[in-house]
């Protein structure tokens, strides 16, 4: 088979062959339309799988779509009936504080993890490969999976956590991780960095094998070495690795709910209630669409209110 | 190359070159890679809607053994009977609702459908069921907890063959080696718990999480001391609610009851962890086949049994004929229904699967088989649906007395703030 396509001649080019000139502006026209054509499909797709939900999404959380609608077919018109509720609820502020911590610790811890772990493979060493290899094991679980075996993990009086902790005499009785309101939302955040450390020391990782040599060379001899060279060469240098594992991080963190749904579910007490869960319990426990659709439209506009303004700074600190 | 494998078998004289031995373009190539994929899509599109005229599509939750063989012969027999054959599908329990909507918008709801029974007058609400007068399936006889949980705005949209309820299991020989029984009230229940509570093992577990599993579980309680659904921000709903909170403000049941599911309190109890438990009789095929446990099971203690009777809240499943436009799969379907709910039907998948017939007429029968089953019996004669009152506005107070489950059980708030902070929600 492969004999019948093997070979592509390449044939005479009638346009430069032909003594005929075109003129030039036909020519344009011509370009211009096979660029289109090599455009329009990823254009078609941008706006069917991404356009198109967007604009759903946002026009979800002004109409009242309940379940009726999907057999009605029928969404009155709402205006800012869904925000008003949603965010009147006293839910609200539980859930907008809840995501604000969550997303700063979440990424505080995996980004200091990870970079640490970075440097650390920087270093060759007997078996640096095999275990780096090992490092990325958190991110070939499945989410749900790895949400089931650490709720094994961390329960309270069976959980393997705990019977360490209490076997080595360190605590009297388990530590209550998950059914605390004061515990459960650091438990969640620690194993969101757990999950998240992986992302954070690969692109790292990557980052500083882009970092020249002869930098370090070069600094060593004007007395940058350690710390110092830490400071005034790999962190420069790696800056716009950093801004994408940051912007990419934040965007992730924001929007995750296997984790917590897997955990906690929301509770104890809406104690690890952000506004993913909240937008998905609405949509998908209670059924109120358009209501689910507000709170994931407030969760849209802040991921892209950090991301604009984390770029801005950051071209602006590029720029001077 | 997948078309290759469809015509070797061709009689007659073989032309010089058949069109799988010629050479094979690049184009044809590319066109077969772009059209199959669309072609299977289309065909599993197509299969879906396009049943033979005869059989009938079928949808429920019982996913796992022994129900999804019990409801499957009842269902089979059933069909057997009027002559059609079915097609089923079983989905997790959680995705069902999910589904059913994407099948209401793509106008391709199954023939006949089980629902959860406090689900039931919020997808009748939306004009996506039948009224079982309008099909003639007979709806008398059934308990006043299964009418009421079927009927939407005065007609029936589904009835339950049985049904079930919560009740109080114990360990036999832990109560006994402690010298108490089995508590009836609720100053008992604590004494019984505070008693039990040894070592790794806590008196009393049961489900407190934030799903509609925790409100379900409270309901016994809430209802027996006389509150009510309408207004839950009640002396006799704190009431209920204290009782519970105080078990694990105490430590007689374990802080973890806040993310035990009723599955996770059956584990409890069977690996000893928990001296009794509040759950289900759907768990007793389960507990039966633990070598070595040794259980029992009364009704839920109240607070003051001289002026108050135990509550039940209603459980169990509803079958419904959802509108396919096909009436004449309707009717079809209506006698599948007419089948499976016949005494026979209902007795045999009562005995099997540890449930309640939802008929009065057939508890005497069926407690002849199952005697063990007395304590369920008796509550279900009178057992309350959830949807009783509020209908489809159930969802949102079923969530604002979890969130106060939640509240109470954490010892954030007093029980009494925690309703009310949680009515809030509702």
């Amino acid at each position: 088979m492969t004999s019948t396509l093997a070979p592509v001649r390449t044939r005479p080019r009638p346009a430069s062959a032909s003594p005929r000139r075109r003129p030039g502006a036909a020519r344009a026209r011509q370009r211009r339309l096979v660029a289109a054509l090599f455009l329009g499909p990823a254009v078609v797709y941008l706006l069917l799988f991404y356009g198109y939900p967007v604009v759903q999404n946002v026009v979800m959380g002004f109409q009242h779509y309940t379940i009726s609608t999907f057999f009605t077919g029928q969404a009155p018109w709402a205006g800012l009936d869904n925000y008003r509720e949603v965010v009147g609820s006293p839910l609200f502020r539980t859930a907008l504080l809840n995501t604000v911590v969550f997303t700063v610790g979440s990424i505080a811890g995996q980004f200091a993890l990870g970079l640490g772990i970075a440097l650390f493979f920087r270093r060759r060493f007997p078996l640096s490969g095999f275990l780096r290899s090992l490092i990325l094991l958190p991110w070939l679980i499945p989410l749900i999976a790895a949400s089931a075996v650490w709720k094994w993990l961390l329960d309270t009086e069976s959980g393997a956590i705990n019977r360490v902790l209490v076997g080595t005499g360190l605590v009297d009785t388990g530590v209550p991780w998950l059914s605390s309101t004061s515990l459960a939302l650091v438990t969640v955040i620690a194993v969101n960095v757990w999950i998240g450390i992986p992302f954070n020391a690969v692109i790292l990782h990557g980052g500083l094998q882009g970092i020249p040599d002869e930098l370090y060379e070069a600094g060593a001899l004007d007395g940058a070495t350690g710390r110092r060279a830490f400071r005034h060469i790999t962190w420069p240098m790696l800056r716009p690795v950093v801004t994408v594992v940051l912007v990419l991080g934040v965007v992730y963190t924001l929007k995750v709910l296997d984790i917590i749904l897997g955990l906690t579910g929301g509770g104890p007490a809406n104690a690890t209630q952000t506004l993913a869960t909240q937008s998905y319990q609405l949509s998908f426990a209670t059924f109120d669409f358009g209501q689910g659709a507000a709170v994931s439209n407030i969760l849209i506009v802040i991921s892209l209110v950090f991301a604009a303004v984390y770029l801005r700074l950051n071209r602006r600190a590029v720029d001077e | 190359m997948g078309h290759r494998c469809a015509s070797t078998t061709r009689e007659g004289p073989p032309p010089a070159a058949p069109w799988y031995d010629r050479p094979v373009s690049r184009r044809a190539v590319t066109t077969a890679g772009l059209v199959a994929p669309l072609a299977a899509l289309l065909a599993g599109c197509g299969s879906t809607g396009a049943t033979g005229p005869r059989t009938l599509r079928v949808l429920d939750t019982y996913t796992n053994d022994p129900d999804r063989t019990i409801i499957g012969g009842a269902l089979a027999a059933a069909a057997a009977e009027v002559g059609v054959t079915l097609e089923r599908v079983s989905v997790a329990g959680d995705s069902l609702i999910q589904r059913v909507l994407q099948q209401g918008s793509s106008g391709t709801l199954p023939d006949i459908l089980m629902l959860d029974n406090p689900d039931l007058q919020q997808i009748a609400s939306t004009t996506a069921l039948r009224p079982f007068d309008a099909l003639g399936i007979p709806t008398d006889g059934y308990t006043d907890g299964v009418t009421a949980a079927g009927t939407y705005e005065g007609r029936v949209y589904g009835l339950a063959p049985t049904v079930n309820t919560v009740a109080l299991f114990y360990d036999v020989p832990a109560l006994e080696a402690a010298g108490i029984e089995p508590p009836t009230t609720w100053s008992a229940l604590r004494e019984a718990a505070a008693a039990l509570t040894r070592g790794d093992r806590y008196g009393i577990a049961f489900c407190g999480n934030a799903t509609y599993e925790g409100t379900w579980q409270y309901l016994p309680f809430f209802w027996s001391n006389g509150a009510d659904e309408r207004d839950i921000a009640s002396p006799e709903a704190a009431g209920a609610l204290d009782l519970l909170a105080g078990l694990v403000r105490q430590g007689h049941a374990s802080t973890s009851v806040l993310n035990w599911s009723q599955a996770d309190v059956k584990d409890q109890f069977v690996a000893g962890r928990a001296a009794m438990m509040v759950n289900g009789p759907w768990q007793i095929p389960e507990l039966s086949g633990v070598e070595g446990l040794e259980y029992d099971v009364v009704t839920l203690p109240t607070r003051d049994p001289a002026t108050q009777a135990a509550v039940a809240p209603l459980g169990g499943e509803v079958w419904t004929v959802p509108a396919t436009g096909d009436r004449a799969k309707e009717r079809l379907a209506a006698q599948v229904l007419t089948r499976f709910l016949a005494d026979d039907s209902i007795l045999s998948m009562a005995e099997q699967r540890f449930t309640v017939p939802g008929r009065h007429a057939l508890t005497d029968a069926f407690l002849e088989r199952r005697p063990e089953m007395a304590a369920f019996a008796d509550l279900l004669g009178d057992a309350r649906a959830r949807t009783a009152q509020l209908g489809p506005d159930w969802p949102a107070t079923a969530t604002a007395l979890y969130t106060a489950v939640q509240l109470a059980l954490s010892g954030q708030v007093s029980a009494a703030d925690a309703l009310r902070e949680a009515g809030e929600y509702a």
